[in-house]
């Protein structure tokens, strides 16, 4: 188990998922200038020198963090958060990836990519499965700059929101390594928005809410970042975001809370599945499971 | 856009630089983030010499992912860090090593970009995230500093041919073009609000 958690996190950080590729070849086209279709065209060729020379396809391989979806009855339950960590470290050594936890009172660095509760684990359980669902996120510092969570007058409505997401995009332009994915989370309290926020990010590029209603409004609110016309990496074009993923619960009559999170480019997530005999499958990059664990 | 080709030490043709250009270099380029900036300042200060020569060369916002191989070093991944955070040292870290460009992603702000005009220097950026591309560019680690500090923040000293595309982002004239893109944003705010319902 510890192998192939340490091939989900080496994996992540050389191929990106296929939706992801699709998004960038399709914002190429929809490019009007010269520069910023140059711009995508040396994303597009770094990530075939990533995948055919095998090396992470960005400097900054991102702090480690795990969503995992266990089931009540998943039999290794206990193991997985030492299996995790361990592969972390086996990952950093093997991929390479490079160490990125650092202390926060002293500044050190751990070099192996471990620390203090890092890598940080998002866990929930499913009642009745005995499978579970592990994603890896490799979360880069650049793209953090646009994070926030802000409680807002419940006057203020949904256009509130729109207005906060525009204008966060907005104010950090080219930082965040644009074209970036949006992800919007809503609900009464600061650390639910951000956690529906960053949990919305975990859907492909292009795939919509299942509520028709807040699936329009993710389309409208991507037409509408992407008039801003900032473009790859800020040289101006078409494509600021990729894609917008919102997520809401219910807010409490008093408090409308709301979290903006963005992934960069370089969305590096992937998915395996553990079965309840331990075998695997990967579920992000189909490829892996033919060549073998 | 007007696309150049430059060999280290780069002399005054960094002064024909213009926002939007592309460039491509070769020879050495030496990175540095945050925590190098704020010790190279100090030992400058403290009027010592650096432990590698800037003057002509190219400082790169980059913290690589690296593999030693035998007692050699391999740069693996190499794309740049954003350079927002370089802002508050790289006026005077231009003025005191006479490093000629600056490269990184996201931009930077007025003070470098009076110290591009004072220096005749250059901001570019390397498009943020392309790491893997940006290490087949490298030819040879020279050297490495100040390990001690991590490896991210280390000073690698690198050889490297035909570094690029790079942008020119700020002008050896003080011009940000960025500030361009921004402003152009800015005017289209009232077209997005629009889009949203939102009334300002």
């Amino acid at each position: 188990m510890i192998k192939a958690a340490t091939r989900l996190i080496s994996t992540a950080a050389i191929y990106l998922p296929q939706d992801v590729k699709d998004a960038l070849r399709q914002a190429q086209e929809s490019e009007k200038e010269e520069l910023p279709k140059k711009v995508i065209g040396s994303m597009l060729r770094n990530l075939e020198v990533a995948e055919s020379e095998k090396r992470p396809s960005c400097q900054d391989t991102g702090t480690v963090i795990f969503y995992i979806k266990t089931g009540e009855k998943f039999p290794y339950l206990n193991r997985l958060e030492k299996v995790l960590r361990e592969a972390t470290v086996a990952a950093t050594a093997q991929t390479p990836l490079r160490p990125n936890s650092v202390n926060i009172f002293t500044g050190k660095n751990s070099g192996n990519n471990t620390g203090e509760r890092i890598p940080w684990m998002e866990w929930e359980i499913v009642p009745g499965m005995d499978t579970a669902d592990v994603t890896v996120v490799l979360k880069g510092g650049g793209s953090e700059s646009p994070s926030m969570a802000k409680v807002i007058s419940p006057a203020e409505g949904l256009k509130g929101v729109y207005k906060i997401v525009i204008d966060d995009i907005f104010e950090q332009g080219p930082k965040p390594c644009p074209p970036v994915i949006v992800g919007v989370g809503m609900g009464p309290t600061a650390d639910i928005a951000m956690k529906l926020a960053k949990k919305a990010l975990l859907r492909k590029v292009g795939q919509r809410n299942d509520d028709p209603e807040i699936a329009k409004i993710e389309v409208n609110l991507k037409d509408a970042i992407n008039k801003l016309g900032w473009g790859p990496h800020g040289v101006g074009g078409e494509t600021t975001a990729l894609d917008v993923h919102i997520d809401a619960v219910n807010r409490h009559p008093a408090s409308f809370a709301v979290g903006v999170a963005t992934a960069c480019w370089e969305d590096r997530r992937n998915t395996m599945r553990i079965r309840s005999d331990g075998r695997v499958e990967f579920l992000t990059h189909d490829f892996l499971n033919r060549e073998g664990v | 856009m007007v696309e150049h080709r430059f060999t280290t030490p780069i002399g005054e043709e960094s002064r024909r630089l213009r926002m939007g250009d592309i460039v491509y270099i070769t020879g050495t380029v030496i990175t540095a983030r945050d925590a190098a900036h704020r010790r190279a300042l100090e030992i400058l200060g403290r009027g010592e010499k650096l432990p590698v020569d800037f003057k002509g060369m190219a400082v790169y916002h980059m913290g690589p992912v690296v593999k030693k191989v035998g007692d050699k070093w391999e740069i693996v991944s190499a794309g740049p860090t954003t350079s927002t955070r370089l802002e508050t040292y790289e006026a005077d870290f231009l003025e005191k090593t006479g490093a000629k460009i600056v490269i990184g992603k996201g931009g930077m702000g007025p003070k470098t970009a009076e110290a591009c005009r004072r220096l005749g220097t250059a901001y570019a950026i390397y498009t943020g995230g392309a790491g893997a591309l940006a290490a087949k560019s490298v030819r040879k680690v020279k050297g490495v500093e100040w390990l001690d500090l991590g490896s991210p923040e280390a000073l690698w000293i690198l050889e490297v041919e035909d570094f690029g595309p790079l942008t020119v982002i700020i002008d050896p004239e003080g011009r940000n073009f960025y500030d361009e893109v921004r402003a152009k944003a800015k005017a289209n705010l009232t077209e997005a609000y629009k889009m949203m319902g939102i009334t300002v």
